[in-house]
This record gives C-alpha cells, sequence and structure tokens, in this order.
C-alpha cells in the first residue's frame, strides 16, 4: 500500500491548494460554527453558504460538483433525527399509519428535520474540501500552529505515518483468515458467531503484538538518526497578503450568511 | 475499503453549538490533564509507541467478523486501548484516533469533535479502565470477565453520552433516541467484548509482562476504579430513568435552557435573538457589538495583508 493511500488530498495547481493551512483550517470551523447558528428555515442563508461552498470547488479547479458527490456519508445519521418530524409541534402535513401506530408529520417537525439535513449537509462539504486541497502533514503542521498540544499533533503524526502499515498487516491478517477458511461444497465453515468473534480478537491481540513490537524498532531507528523528542519541519508556512485578504473575505461572507439569515 | 464506521459518530449539524462547546470544554479539559500526566510519566519514548499505538487501534477497527445478514461486527476499542496502555496514554491514542477519523474520512464532524472524543475515546476508557482495574490481583477469568463487561458497557456509555447530546440539541426525541441507541449498541457492545476478551488472552497468553505487575496497565492510579465505577453504575441507574421519566427530563432540560418550551427553535442559539440576553434590546445591542467586532477583524486582516507586501 501507498504511503499515502489514506490521504484525500487531490493534486492541482490552484489558489486554494496554495492557500495557508492555518487559514484553510480556520476559514472551514469558522464556516461550520456559522452553519450552526443559523436558524430554522434560513432558506436564503443557506443557499448563499452553499454557493460559497460551489465557488471555493471552482476555485479549487476540482470541478463544481466534487464535494456535492462524496456528501452523501453524512445522510445515515439523518435517522437519529427522523423523530423530530412528529415530535415538534405544529400544522399536521400527512399522516402515516404504521401498525398500531399513528405518525403525523407537523410542518414545524418537517422545517427542523430538513433545516438539520442541510447544516450537516453543507458543514460535510466544507470538511471534505478542507482535505481535498491540504495534504494530511500540512493539516497537522496548521493544528500545530493553531495551539494543539505538540504530544496529540505528533501521536496523530505517527498515526498517520504508520497506519498504511498496520493497513498492510491487517490486510495479511485478514489474507490468513481467508486462506484457512475452507469449507466443503454443501457445509458451513467456522463455528457460531461467538467463535467467529474470537478469531477476529486473536487478530486483534496479534496485530496489537506486532504494532507494539514495531513501535520499538521505530524508536530505536529514530533515536540512531538523531530524534530528540520533537519532530522538524521544512515547510515554515509563512502567511502572505493573499492568505490575509482570503481571510478578510472568508469572514465578510460567513457574516453576511448570518445576516441573511437572521433579517 | 475495509473500514466501517461505527453508528456513533456525530456529523456537523446534529449538535447544537452550545452542546457542542460544552462538550469541548470537558474533551478540553480531560484531554489536558491526560497530556500533563503522560508528560509526567512517560519519556520521549512513549510517544512514538502511543502514535503506533493509534495507528493500531485504527486498523484493528478494520478486523471484522460477519455477525448475520451480511453486517459485521467490529471493534470500537476504547476499552482495549485503556486496559493495554493505561487510562491517560488509552484516552489520548482514542483521541488522535478520532480526530484522523474525522479529518480524513470525515466520519463525524469538525465542531461535533468534542462530543465525539468524548463519547468514543474518554468515556469509553474510563469506564473500560476501571472497571478492569478492580479486579488487578484477581485470576485471569475474572479479570477476562470483567474486561469483557467492561467494554459491552464502555459502548453503552457512549451510545447513552450521543443520545442525551442528541436530545440535548433538539434533534432527537428522548423516548425515541434512548432506546434505540442502547438498544443497538447493546449488540454491538456484544461483539465489542467479545473481541476484546479475546484480544486480551491471547496477549495474556503470549506477552504476560505487558499486562503484568509494573506495566503501564497496572500503573494506573486506584482513582480509576472509582471513576469507572461511578460512570458504570450513572449508566445502568440512568438509562431505567430516562425511559420511565422522559418528561421529568424534558423539563430539566428546558429549565437549564437548552430547550425551548416548544422546542420549536434549534436550540437556545438560533432564535432571532443572542440566548442569555433576555430582553430584546439587549439582543440588539449585543448584535450590533457582534457586527462591530466582525467588521474590526476584516479591517485588521487586510491591514496585515497590505503590511505583509506582494506576495512572494
Amino acid at each position: 500500500m501507498h504511503f499515502d493511500a489514506f490521504d484525500r488530498y487531490h493534486e492541482r495547481e490552484s489558489f486554494l491548494h496554495h492557500l495557508d493551512p492555518r487559514v484553510k483550517v480556520v476559514i472551514a470551523i469558522l464556516f461550520i460554527v456559522s452553519n450552526a447558528l443559523l436558524p430554522d428555515g434560513a432558506w436564503d442563508a443557506f443557499l448563499f453558504a452553499w454557493a460559497f461552498v460551489l465557488i471555493a470547488n471552482v476555485v479549487s479547479k476540482l470541478g463544481v460538483g466534487y464535494t456535492f458527490k462524496r456528501s452523501i456519508i453524512a445522510l445515515p445519521f439523518a435517522l437519529v433525527a427522523i423523530t423530530v418530524l412528529f415530535s415538534i409541534p405544529g400544522k399536521p402535513v400527512f399522516s402515516l399509519q404504521f401498525l398500531m401506530w399513528n405518525f403525523t408529520v407537523t410542518d414545524m417537525g418537517l422545517l427542523r428535520f430538513v433545516s438539520i439535513l442541510i447544516r450537516s449537509w453543507l458543514s460535510v462539504q466544507m470538511a471534505i474540501l478542507l482535505v481535498s486541497v491540504t495534504r494530511f502533514p500540512d493539516l497537522i503542521h496548521a493544528l500545530e500552529h493553531l495551539r494543539v498540544p505538540a504530544v496529540l499533533t505528533t501521536i496523530i503524526a505517527f498515526l498517520y505515518r504508520y497506519l498504511f502499515v498496520l493497513t498492510d498487516e491487517v490486510f495479511r491478517l485478514l489474507r490468513a483468515r481467508e486462506a484457512r477458511s475452507a469449507a466443503a461444497a454443501g457445509s458451513r465453515s467456522g463455528g457460531g458467531v461467538a467463535w467467529r468473534a474470537r478469531v477476529a480478537g486473536n487478530m486483534a491481540g496479534q496485530l496489537f503484538l506486532r504494532s507494539y513490537e514495531r513501535s520499538d524498532r521505530i524508536y530505536n531507528a529514530m533515536v540512531a538518526r538523531g530524534y530528540v523528542g520533537h519532530l522538524y519541519t521544512l515547510n515554515p508556512h509563512e502567511m502572505k497578503s493573499s492568505d490575509y485578504y482570503v481571510s478578510a473575505l472568508a469572514v465578510a461572507l460567513i457574516f453576511i450568511t448570518q445576516m441573511l439569515g437572521r433579517f | 475499503m475495509l473500514y466501517s464506521p461505527i453508528p456513533m459518530h456525530i456529523p456537523d449539524g446534529f449538535l447544537s453549538l452550545i452542546v457542542s462547546i460544552l462538550c469541548w470544554g470537558v474533551t478540553a479539559g480531560v484531554v489536558g490533564l491526560a497530556i500533563s500526566k503522560t508528560n509526567k510519566s512517560l519519556g520521549e519514548k512513549q510517544i512514538p509507541l502511543m502514535g503506533v499505538m493509534a495507528a493500531f487501534i485504527f486498523a484493528a477497527q478494520m478486523i471484522n467478523f460477519p455477525v448475520a445478514g451480511g453486517t459485521s461486527g467490529h471493534l470500537l476499542g476504547g476499552a482495549l486501548a485503556a486496559i493495554v496502555l493505561g487510562p491517560w496514554a488509552g484516552m489520548l491514542v482514542m483521541t488522535a484516533v478520532i480526530v484522523v477519523q474525522a479529518l480524513l474520512f470525515q466520519d463525524g464532524g469538525l465542531l461535533v469533535m468534542g462530543a465525539n472524543i468524548l463519547n468514543m475515546g474518554l468515556a469509553t476508557a474510563a469506564v473500560g479502565y476501571g472497571l478492569y482495574r478492580s479486579t488487578f490481583n484477581q485470576s485471569r477469568t475474572v479479570k477476562l470477565a470483567a474486561a469483557g463487561f467492561a467494554a459491552w458497557l464502555s459502548v453503552m456509555t457512549g451510545a447513552l453520552l450521543t443520545a442525551l447530546q442528541l436530545w440535548l440539541s433538539g434533534t432527537s426525541d428522548l423516548q425515541i433516541v434512548i432506546p434505540a441507541m442502547l438498544g443497538v449498541h447493546a449488540l454491538i457492545g456484544f461483539g465489542e467484548a467479545l473481541i476484546t476478551v479475546s484480544a486480551l488472552a491471547f496477549i495474556l497468553q503470549t506477552r504476560p509482562d505487558l499486562l503484568g505487575e509494573g506495566s503501564e496497565s497496572a500503573r494506573g492510579s486506584r482513582i480509576w476504579v472509582g471513576v469507572g465505577g461511578f460512570i458504570a453504575l450513572a449508566v445502568v441507574l440512568f438509562s431505567p430513568l430516562a425511559s420511565s421519566d422522559p418528561d421529568g427530563l424534558n423539563r430539566v432540560a428546558m429549565d437549564l435552557g437548552f430547550i425551548d418550551t416548544a422546542q420549536s427553535g434549534a436550540g437556545p442559539l438560533a432564535g432571532y435573538t443572542v440566548p442569555f440576553l433576555a430582553s430584546a434590546s439587549a439582543s440588539k445591542i449585543a448584535a450590533g457589538v457582534i457586527g462591530v467586532l466582525v467588521v474590526g477583524v476584516i479591517v485588521i486582516l487586510i491591514g496585515r495583508g497590505i503590511k505583509a507586501g506582494p506576495q512572494s
């Protein structure tokens, strides 16, 4: 597996790709906070925020629909919000008869449900865009600049660096299980659920030992190369004038979104 | 990709701002404490170890086993991480895992990350380690049984916290979300318990030194027994209470200002006025001040841009 197999970064030569990662992180978070602040049914503001995302997509040269196509992942979670359809008092819109229960969807409930979905969907798109235009190591570096404790960012950097190694290890374990799980035609292979879970548990234990021993080797190798407790970077991350201008523009646009949502 | 998420990662948009911020506050406090504790007790060697262990938890979540009807069970890992690495290191490892899941896979949001870390990383580690720690000098069977129960209860704790946050945000109905979340996760927790127990049994058999006396796992304070026991008791007692008296809880939430009486808005911060400020005029003044601040920020940023000179 390649070392950046998990990175969502998409190589392009665009303005957004070259923006300082700190600026991108802060703008993305401000945008998501702004979504959380918008009241239910603020359609103008939702539309404006979506336009913001679309324009950012175009500027990033990833294509208008890039984040839209990848934003479906949060939808299954909508299930937990489904109860607001019935529980909020309002004018009934339509009723469903299900077994012995009668569900009445109210207009206020519908408004709230759709608003939750839109807020979530806009926020997910911004998060997708953030990791699509920022390399993961740069992202971690930005978090460091934004005062996230060094212990945590170093752990995250290691996690990212060795994730693909351990994923290869998992694939090896899974392949070994497959190879030993043959069944004669017509008969079931393996035991019950508890037995299968125990096999999975043994695999997790095995993976733990391999990782543990690997971390020893990694540490020894790092010490051999002069590690004294912190990692260096050759990427200075200096704020350019364009970084400031973009921040100002983004703050202004997010402010307008809030205004549209409230007045 | 084998990566399969657990239905507990809350995406952005499902929690109100105030609940998100409260959870971030708790999470930041506990993680800060964990960092200072690990800095004190661990050498520089521990950092690569914790990083690789975080990658281990991430990768171990990919080991799945078929349950029934095309569904599969797999590990969440909070209890296991805390048991093998000690409570504080386990919390840091789980925090890193959840951060990366949110950033790389959009599995869980950014604003609600505090809540996700609290539910799946901190609470699971505290419950898991606390219950396991109480059996320190017991036999292998007792230890494994405690670890299994701890793993099951850690998943239930996470599910209950998630349900409560969703309810406080006005996203879900209490009467439905608590039984639904706990019901689903009672089964998921069963898989978690089975995997955790057999992984521990495997480690005890092959490398008993990693879990024996003097190991990181055994060095956690006895206080954890109290913490874990307290959370466990709270979960066990609270769940039936929540399902039997939802009206009482709703009233408490209204009194605390989380849910307004008709539940018509999106929680306290989503109205047309700034919350905490009751009168309309005070709220208008506050809105004006915020506007001035925003304009000030924009001006400062443009000023800095000019000062930074032409693009290098």
